[in-house]
């Protein structure tokens, strides 16, 4: 049997054809890349009415495990600022207590999120081998999985990096919630509405620290610009080895832990 | 004409549709803010109602322009970087208006505990004091300057500072070995902790003293073969000199 070679090879396009094709679809594979970038121009000329600019700020926080003392002074705070309530189980930010026993048991605790501090209590039976505060807060991630489930656009991410959530907006039906990996939203009781840290966005546009850096009395949390050399943030970055929480979810946390332990979760 | 060739039933259900079309959009320009999307898939006006909180905290910087001296006294103290408002309670109010909104300052002795109460998760070298025993009938400021607190005097015993070690080792057969004989302690460590640290004992030598076979020592300390027993370690790298008992 012959094949048909000549046949199927009339059907190519001549050479003119092949190269309009490839020059147009190489025009319309740049489309995206430009309604992108329409689309972070218009976030770039964007300035808040008290003349703050987003696009030039990129914020993070770094926590140094080993300086904090659990004091929950940033618990404490946070909930006066942030006007978030008092009563168990409602926090924007907490602090947990790592127990890590001889026999390889972990008991992590964290009485009212440690915004009355932690009490010493009596002793373990057990021999401690480590033991450790770990401060927890939304980690504004840079991929936010909270922000892709809500199905009506009340939690957005702004310019300079902050994930916050539109009150007004929220339906209330926690998705979010659910979606956070790092169980940082709760429901307001009163509002019915998803609430989270804000990295005190009302204060840091007006150049003041969030209120649980500005209170922790031995410098653990660490506020500042992710994009800038001469920030705090970025020096303790380079001069600790950094980690994040749940690395492999991929969310791309900006709360960066320095001393981090493997037992932290 | 198209349009007559399309069954009367299917001609109908298109004009459902359309009409059901249009009034989806109509009532959608109604319901999404103009301001949806302007920036992304959200209400850019939220962010002004966002930032239109109101604040609380002050911000240490505040409390400089009217309390100069306070800062002086606690410039280069341990709680230097304690910001004002940690002990004093929040301040915007106080800092905003001229009515001046008495602050609290704590005087008691519950407030200090929060952060000086010793726990054994706290950092090493963090000053800590059990304040059941610790002078119960005082208030804290009666002996300490919250604004440059420092130790009426230097901590005569490592315990003040290492109770969690000091703990551990009251169970161990070390119990009777005093820090400094492992540890050479520089005076200036009492002062400057963090700066100035104590010596761990540097050679296998050290341990041999009292744990070698032919050590002048107690006989029934534990002995081991020096010359065979894990040569490339110094003792401390496997056995924790202040609960050393092997296991
Ligand atoms: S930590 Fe949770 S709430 Fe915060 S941005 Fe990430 S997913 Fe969202
Ligand atoms: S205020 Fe600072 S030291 Fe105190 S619990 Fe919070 S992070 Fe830790």
């Amino acid at each position: 049997m012959k094949y048909k070679v000549k046949e199927s090879s009339k059907k190519l396009p001549d050479r003119r054809t092949f190269i309009q094709t490839l020059g147009s679809s190489c025009v319309l594979l740049l489309v995206p890349k430009f309604l992108f970038a329409r689309e972070n121009k218009k976030g770039a000329a964007w300035t808040y009415s008290n003349g703050y600019a987003p696009s030039e700020h990129y914020y993070g926080m770094g926590i140094d495990i080993s300086k904090c003392i659990g004091c929950g002074r940033c618990a404490n705070a946070c909930k006066l600022e942030n006007d978030v309530p008092r009563e168990p189980f409602f926090f924007r930010t907490w602090v947990e207590r790592y127990r890590i026993f001889e026999d390889g048991e972990v008991a992590i605790d964290s009485p009212n999120g440690a915004a009355d501090g932690f009490k010493p209590g009596s002793a373990p039976e057990k021999n401690l081998v480590r033991n450790f505060f770990v401060p927890k807060i939304c980690n504004q991630c840079d991929k936010p999985p909270c922000v892709q489930v809500c199905p009506v656009g009340a939690t957005f991410k702004t310019p300079d990096g902050v994930v916050l959530v539109d009150s007004q907006y929220c339906i209330g039906c926690r998705y979010c919630i659910q979606a956070c990996p790092y169980g940082a939203r709760y429901l307001h009781p009163e509002k019915r509405v998803a609430d989270k840290c804000t990295f005190c966005y009302h204060r840091i546009v007006k150049e003041k620290l969030p209120a649980c850096v500005e209170v922790c009395p031995t410098q653990a949390r660490i506020f500042g610009e992710l994009e800038k050399k001469a920030s705090p943030l970025v020096r303790f970055m380079r001069m600790n080895k950094i980690s994040v929480l749940k690395p492999s979810l991929n969310t791309e946390p900006k709360v960066y832990y320095a001393n981090f332990d493997m037992e932290v979760r | 004409m198209k349009w007559k060739r399309i069954p009367q039933q299917l001609q109908r259900l298109i004009i459902l549709a359309a009409i059901f079309a249009v009034l989806f959009l109509i009532v959608r320009s109604f319901l999404i803010p103009v301001d949806f999307g302007k920036y992304g898939h959200y209400r850019a006006s939220a962010v002004e109602e966002i930032i239109a909180q109101g604040m609380h905290y002050a911000g240490q910087e505040a409390c400089y322009d009217c309390h100069e001296d306070v800062f002086e006294t606690k410039r280069g103290g341990f709680h230097q970087n304690v910001s004002c408002e940690v002990c004093h309670g929040p301040a915007f109010t106080h800092a905003e208006t001229t009515d001046t909104a008495e602050l609290e300052a704590p005087t008691g002795r519950g407030y200090c505990p929060v952060c000086h109460e010793y726990l054994p998760s706290r950092p090493t070298g963090f000053p800590q004091i059990v304040s059941a025993s610790h002078n119960p009938m005082k208030p804290c400021i009666t002996c300490h300057e919250p604004h440059d607190p420092e130790p009426p005097q230097a901590p005569a015993e490592c315990t003040a500072c290492h109770a969690e070690i000091a703990r551990t080792k009251s169970l161990s057969h070390h119990v009777y070995v005093p820090c400094m004989r492992c540890h050479e302690t520089p005076e200036e460590h009492k002062i400057n902790p963090r700066k100035v640290l104590p010596g761990k004992p540097k050679t296998r030598e050290f341990c041999g003293g009292c744990h070698a076979q032919d050590a002048p020592a107690d006989k029934g300390i534990p002995r081991i073969d020096m010359a065979s027993h894990n040569v490339r370690y110094v003792c401390w790298q496997c056995h924790y000199p202040h609960l050393p008992e092997a296991r």
